[in-house]
């Protein structure tokens, strides 16, 4: 799934988050949320799920009060696309335990360690839920030491 | 200094600010704060103060300021700092900033850390960001890790190696080492992002490709177990197991499959198998079967598996699930044309897509059905997609009116029901049609002769009832200019002529010029459609009336056209039938463009609508009415001499467009006058196509010892003739023969009689002026058989 970005924004339209997996100068980077927004914002309650957008596909979907859209290449699976999105909500959603907007305002960067270890450089790197849940529970052990332990 | 605030406690200041301005001065405070701080290099709270910075960026506000705190961070071995350096990094550093470079270093030391989650962290960054230098410094230990047996690391590195291949396509070669037991890995989330790294590798080289071909038993083999492997609550989604893999895995396959019978033969049970298992109620499973289809449709599958994945895509169509919908038009739209009777057994259901409420999925069932349509359907299909233009939005209007045009051009079954179809399509959804569409119409108008009658008569019941689309009234007052005689004469066949005068017609012509909703191209239309109309009705005074008013219009191109039929009317009466005449059939051109016309018989045409009618009489005036002065009698036909040099090359030509090839034939040559020195010797050439038409060239040459100045060439024919005369090369005759002055005549000959002219020549000669008429008999027969 080559992901060129994911964006997360609220209904009002304010950013929650935003990875860029291909380099892109800030002020592009600003015009294409800018887009996004408005499209996905302005699209009727019962449309479907995918946009066009310059040669890129757009796959967003509405979870409570925030919107997850990404950017595809045209000739990627859709439907899958709704899967990883899907899948990244869960993750956040054991993580914090019934996630909802608030936890990723106050804890964005927790929310970007999550989405490191599930995306990288655009593509899924684990399916397991489990596995990936554990991993970011030791990091976050390890940020409690001081020094850093050698591994097993 | 009082230790800076906390990250969640700056968030929750920030979110209390009620304006745009406060909410600046916030951050700009906050700023200020945090730069004062990274200037006393503090170490403890640097991974605070950039974790802010972090949050007040996402809002929108600067911080290229805390690059560097960044790669200090990364440096240090706290593990909370390094993760939010690495973040801080892909957000901040990415490979446009001059800096991103000196990130290399501590990539590469973290690359070999003890600790696997500190070399996650450089995989990570690296595999999102690393700029092409990076990636060739670190290839070497990303290949490393790719080799490890720890899983965590052998994963991202798969990951890091796609992205290092990404940026620098010649590494690919040493990463091959590492792909051979890549497959062998029971961990699903190595296989997964090994089965990526073998997708980008074959996509970009055919070597690899072919190298990697080897791999579809096994991966068939993968593919089987996870599908026929019973419950795994680790990859478990909605009872199927990884579908994420199982999607990639049909992807490479897709790639390998491809040009090769063989490969694409070892793979055919499988894909039967998952396109007939595959649990079709939630939307994971109908992703998984969306890469299925799009796997047979690509590679070299047999027959039946291609109907069953065609007929997959039918029972998309019927889902509740509009996305699945959506996905399938489009799909669908992709093999329309290499297995277009399979997807021809779902039109049923694809039209109906048109009634989708989704504007995406109305789009594509648009699409499709244009696709769909044949000779076969093509009356019912067209049914639909009227009623689908009439009632659609009008971003799709456009599009659709195009779409039926070029459809029913192809499969018309009548010249009746095409014209009733753009009927259709005008009143309908006239000011969406394309600008061509206009001449294209008229062209396809003209050119179905018996259809004349009906066609004036719809177009005209189509006016009465709305003037409002441009397109529509173009088209209706041309025809009605053409065809108006049959329009009162009540000569329709296939419909019930209707009743209606001259004063009517013109009533509704006039209208048109009057009305607030035309366009002054359509107003040039009608006044040109009323003039025509002076040689098919009788009530000739009113039209004379309406041309003379328009006469002094403010409009610059009606007056000009009112001028010029005015002048038709009053100097030029006897020339007027012939140039009203009606249209000849017109030869479509190779391209959609605008018709042109190959000959004409000196008639106007507005075939070419938006361009100006051209001049027909643009000399000054003087010489032509000395001309009839002096030569007196009824039998002879003005001269009308161009002031232009050149013949513009326009499509709409002129009057005695004469346009063509000039072949040289072997027409003698004669003289034409030979008095007091000056010689005048015609040449002639006959212009093709047009075998009416003599181009004759004159050559006036001077034996005398003084030149002739002031020379000019004047002729006059007979009625039947008409004659055009260009510009002369000079109007000095060079004396003793020194050089000639030469003049092209071109005269229409369309009753083929004898070829007679009266020249008069006048020029000042040794300071005296000279005058003299002659008549020209001596034309070869060959000028003008």
């Amino acid at each position: 799934m080559t992901m060129h970005f994911l964006l997360l924004f609220s209904r009002q339209g304010k950013l929650r988050l935003q990875k860029w997996f291909t380099p892109v100068p800030e002020r592009e980077k600003k015009k294409i949320v800018r887009d996004m927004t408005t499209m996905v914002l302005g699209r009727k309650p019962r449309s479907c799920n995918f946009l066009h957008w310059k040669d890129l596909k757009i796959v967003y979907k509405k979870y409570a009060s925030l919107y997850f859209c990404c950017g595809l290449d045209a000739e990627e699976n859709e439907l899958l696309a709704l899967e990883v999105l899907h899948r990244y909500v869960e993750l956040l959603d054991k993580y914090f335990g019934n996630v909802c907007e608030l936890d990723i305002i106050f804890n964005f960067e927790k929310a970007y360690f999550i989405l490191d270890e599930f995306l990288l450089g655009g593509e899924v790197q684990e399916t397991s839920k489990q596995v990936l849940s554990r991993s970011i529970e030791a990091s976050d052990m390890l940020q409690e030491v001081s020094v850093i332990p050698r591994s097993r | 200094m009082p230790a800076p605030i906390r990250l969640r406690e700056l968030i929750r200041t920030i979110r209390t600010a009620r304006t745009q301005a406060e909410e600046r001065e916030m951050i700009q405070k906050e700023c200020a704060a945090i730069r004062s701080s990274f200037r006393e290099e503090d170490n403890t709270y640097r991974c605070r103060n950039v974790a802010k910075l972090l949050y007040m960026h996402m809002l929108g506000y600067p911080a290229h300021f805390g690059q560097l705190e960044c790669l200090k961070l990364i440096a240090s071995q706290k593990f909370t700092d390094k993760r939010i350096g690495y973040l801080g990094a892909m957000l901040l550093l990415d490979e446009r900033q001059d800096v991103h470079l000196l990130m290399t270093n501590c990539i590469k030391n973290d690359l070999n850390h003890s600790t696997q989650y500190v070399q996650g962290l450089a995989l990570c960054t690296l595999g999102c960001m690393g700029s092409s230098e990076m990636c060739r410094d670190l290839a070497g230990e990303v290949e490393k890790l790719l080799k490890t047996s720890n899983s965590y690391l052998r994963k991202k590195a798969a990951l890091c190696a796609v992205h290092v291949i990404r940026k620098v396509p010649e590494l690919m070669e040493m990463f091959l080492p590492a792909t051979k037991n890549l497959l062998s890995e029971k961990n699903h989330g190595v296989l997964h992002t090994s089965v990526v790294l073998l997708t980008e590798m074959c996509e970009r080289s055919p070597d690899m490709l072919l190298h990697f071909r080897k791999l579809v038993p096994q991966l068939v083999r993968i593919l089987k177990n996870l599908i026929m492997s019973g419950y795994s609550p680790e990859h478990d989604v909605s009872g199927i197991s990884d579908p994420f893999l199982q999607v990639r895995i049909l992807r490479l396959l897709r790639i390998l499959g491809r040009s090769d019978d063989d490969s694409s033969e070892a793979m055919n049970d499988i894909l039967a198998q998952v396109a007939t298992n595959t649990e079709t109620s939630k939307n994971v499973g109908n992703a998984i079967l969306y890469e299925t289809v799009l796997t047979i449709m690509d590679i070299k599958s047999e027959s039946g598996l291609r109907v069953l994945a065609i007929n997959i895509l039918g029972r998309f169509l019927l889902n509740n699930d509009k996305n699945i919908r959506y996905v399938a038009l489009t799909s669908l739209l992709k093999t329309v044309q290499t297995d277009h009777n399979a997807v021809q057994r779902h039109r049923s259901t694809i039209v109906d897509c048109l009634k989708d409420l989704d504007v995406s999925i109305k789009r594509r069932a648009m699409e499709l059905s244009f696709a769909l349509v044949n000779g076969n359907n093509i009356r019912g299909m067209m049914k639909e997609l009227l009623y689908f233009l009439d009632s659609c939005d009008p971003e799709f209007k456009a599009d659709c009116a195009s779409g039926v045009f070029l459809a029913a051009e192809k499969y018309a079954p009548s010249k009746r029901w095409h014209i009733d179809t753009i009927m259709r399509v005008l009143t309908t959804a006239g000011s969406y049609v394309r600008d061509d569409s206009v001449p294209n119409l008229i062209q396809l108008i003209t050119n179905s002769v018996e259809m004349h009658a009906y066609t004036v008569q719809r177009l005209y019941k189509a006016l009465l009832d709305d003037i409002s689309q441009q397109p529509l009234v173009q088209v209706s007052s041309w025809c009605i200019g053409e065809y108006g005689d049959l329009l009162v004469s009540g000569q329709c066949e296939e419909e019930e002529p209707i009743q209606v005068t001259e004063d009517e017609v013109l009533d509704v012509l006039e209208g048109l010029l009057v009305s607030n909703l035309s366009t002054p191209v359509t107003r040039g239309y009608s006044l040109t459609a009323i003039m025509k109309l002076s040689t098919r009705f009788s009530s000739v005074n009113r039209i004379k009336k309406v041309v003379s008013i328009y006469g002094s219009s403010i409009d610059v191109e009606l007056q000009q056209r009112a001028v010029e039929y005015n002048a038709l009317f009053k100097k030029y009466d006897h020339m007027r039938s012939a140039l009203l005449e009606r249209m000849p059939i017109m030869e479509k051109t190779a391209s959609n463009g605008p018709t042109e016309i190959v000959q004409t018989n000196g008639e106007t045409e507005p075939s070419v609508p938006d361009t100006k009618l051209p001049p027909l009489i643009t000399q000054p005036a003087n010489q032509a009415n000395d001309l009839l002065d002096l030569l007196g009698g009824n039998d002879v036909v003005p001269v009308i001499q161009t002031t232009l040099p050149t013949k513009p090359a326009s499509a709409g030509g002129e009057l005695l467009d004469l346009l063509g090839d000039l072949s040289l034939s072997a027409i003698p040559p004669m003289t034409a006058y030979n008095k007091n020195g000056l010689k005048i010797e015609f040449t002639f050439e006959r212009a093709n196509p047009n075998p009416n038409i003599a181009v004759i060239t004159i050559h006036a040459t001077n034996t005398t010892e003084a030149d002739m100045t002031e020379f000019v060439f004047q002729a006059a024919v007979p009625k039947t003739f008409q004659l055009q005369l260009l510009s002369p090369s000079s109007n000095i005759v060079p004396a003793l023969n020194q050089g000639s002055v030469t003049q092209v005549i071109r005269v229409l000959n369309p009753q083929k009689q004898q070829l007679r002219m009266r020249v008069k020549l006048t020029y000042t000669h040794k300071g005296s002026p000279v005058q003299d008429l002659a008549e020209v008999n001596n034309f070869p027969p060959q000028s003008w058989q």
